[in-house]
């Protein structure tokens, strides 16, 4: 059974980890997460980026959070991975198969999936 | 939506964009009959604003003010013979009590019911995406019973974010052991 005193734990565990993670200047993957995209099948999506960033040991430096209607209703699921410095990725018509390859290749690896990106849907 | 509980997490979106702190996710099932009420204290709509998210159509807005969330959740009650309601009272109109609730009622045994589907997912996600706002869910069934109050939560993790991984993981482990006395 989970208990309330298994929380306290995660608590003590956290508290240091959280002071650090203040400072860091990480990479912000954002889903949307509107009608269209929930429609679409963004909350797997979603599940699957947060469950692999953080278990690929990636939590502290990748953040991953929701957003609103992006405007390209049509190639919903849509994720936006922005990196400091860089230009904003945008992938369309996202699935949680999809997703495990975007962590392992770009988040990881640091190299864009380039053919699932909007560019590469709109060629 | 391919299960209700996504129609959930979506109208839920709603009390959240609405400034609420407690946003209350009920589902009550009593013999063919299941009712799921979303209840804020958010910022609350004038009755105008009320017709117009149940029937997109209803005016002939310059900005897009509204969406389909509403009118899906409608379809979706009213194709299996029930109904959809929405109750609000803006700041304006009562300082103290404000807030929007929206009841859907359905006919599970009707052939066009949407099932649920993963409810604990969409529960999840809103934590996920909403760490700062609190959350009531309670799914009861007949005997049993499912239910979560992040107010607890949080009163345990003091400064620790909802949104962290762990407790998160946590979150959803504590739902499903839930679920599976489920009959």
């Amino acid at each position: 059974m989970k208990t309330l005193a298994e929380l306290q734990a995660i608590k003590n565990r956290m508290k240091d980890k959280v002071i650090l993670r203040d400072g860091l200047e990480g990479t912000r993957v954002v889903v949307g997460m509107a009608t269209c995209g929930i429609a679409a099948g963004a909350r797997p999506v979603l599940n699957a980026l947060v469950q692999g960033v953080n278990e690929q040991g990636l939590g502290d430096k990748v953040s991953v959070t929701q957003t609103g209607c992006i405007g390209i209703c049509q190639f919903e699921p849509v994720v936006e991975v922005f990196e400091a410095g860089k230009e904003k990725t945008t992938y369309v018509k996202m699935t949680a198969e999809k997703a495990q390859r975007v962590i392992e290749e770009h988040l990881k690896g640091g190299k864009v999936v380039t053919e699932y990106t909007i560019g590469a849907a709109q060629a | 939506m391919k299960e209700l509980s996504l129609n959930i997490l979506d109208i839920a979106e709603n009390s959240v964009k609405a400034g609420a702190s407690l946003t209350q996710i009920l589902i009550d099932e009593t013999d063919n009959r299941l009712v799921l009420s979303i209840v804020d204290d958010g910022c609350g709509m004038s009755p105008e604003i009320v017709r117009s998210v149940i029937d997109p159509f209803y005016t002939t807005r310059t900005t897009r003010k509204v969406g389909m969330g509403v009118p899906l959740l409608k379809l979706a009650c009213e194709q299996t013979g029930g109904s959809l309601a929405i109750e609000s009272v803006t700041a304006d109109q009562n300082p103290e009590k404000h807030g929007t609730k929206v009841t859907a009622t359905f006919f599970t045994d009707h052939i066009d019911f949407t099932p649920l589907g993963d409810v604990v997912s969409s529960i999840v996600t809103l934590i996920q995406g909403h760490p700062d706002t609190d959350f009531l869910f309670r799914h009861t069934r007949g005997e049993n019973r499912a239910e979560l109050d992040t107010r607890e939560i949080r009163q345990v993790l003091e400064d620790v974010p909802l949104s962290s991984y762990e407790v998160i993981s946590w979150i959803e482990s504590y739902l499903r052991e839930q679920y599976d006395d489920f009959s």
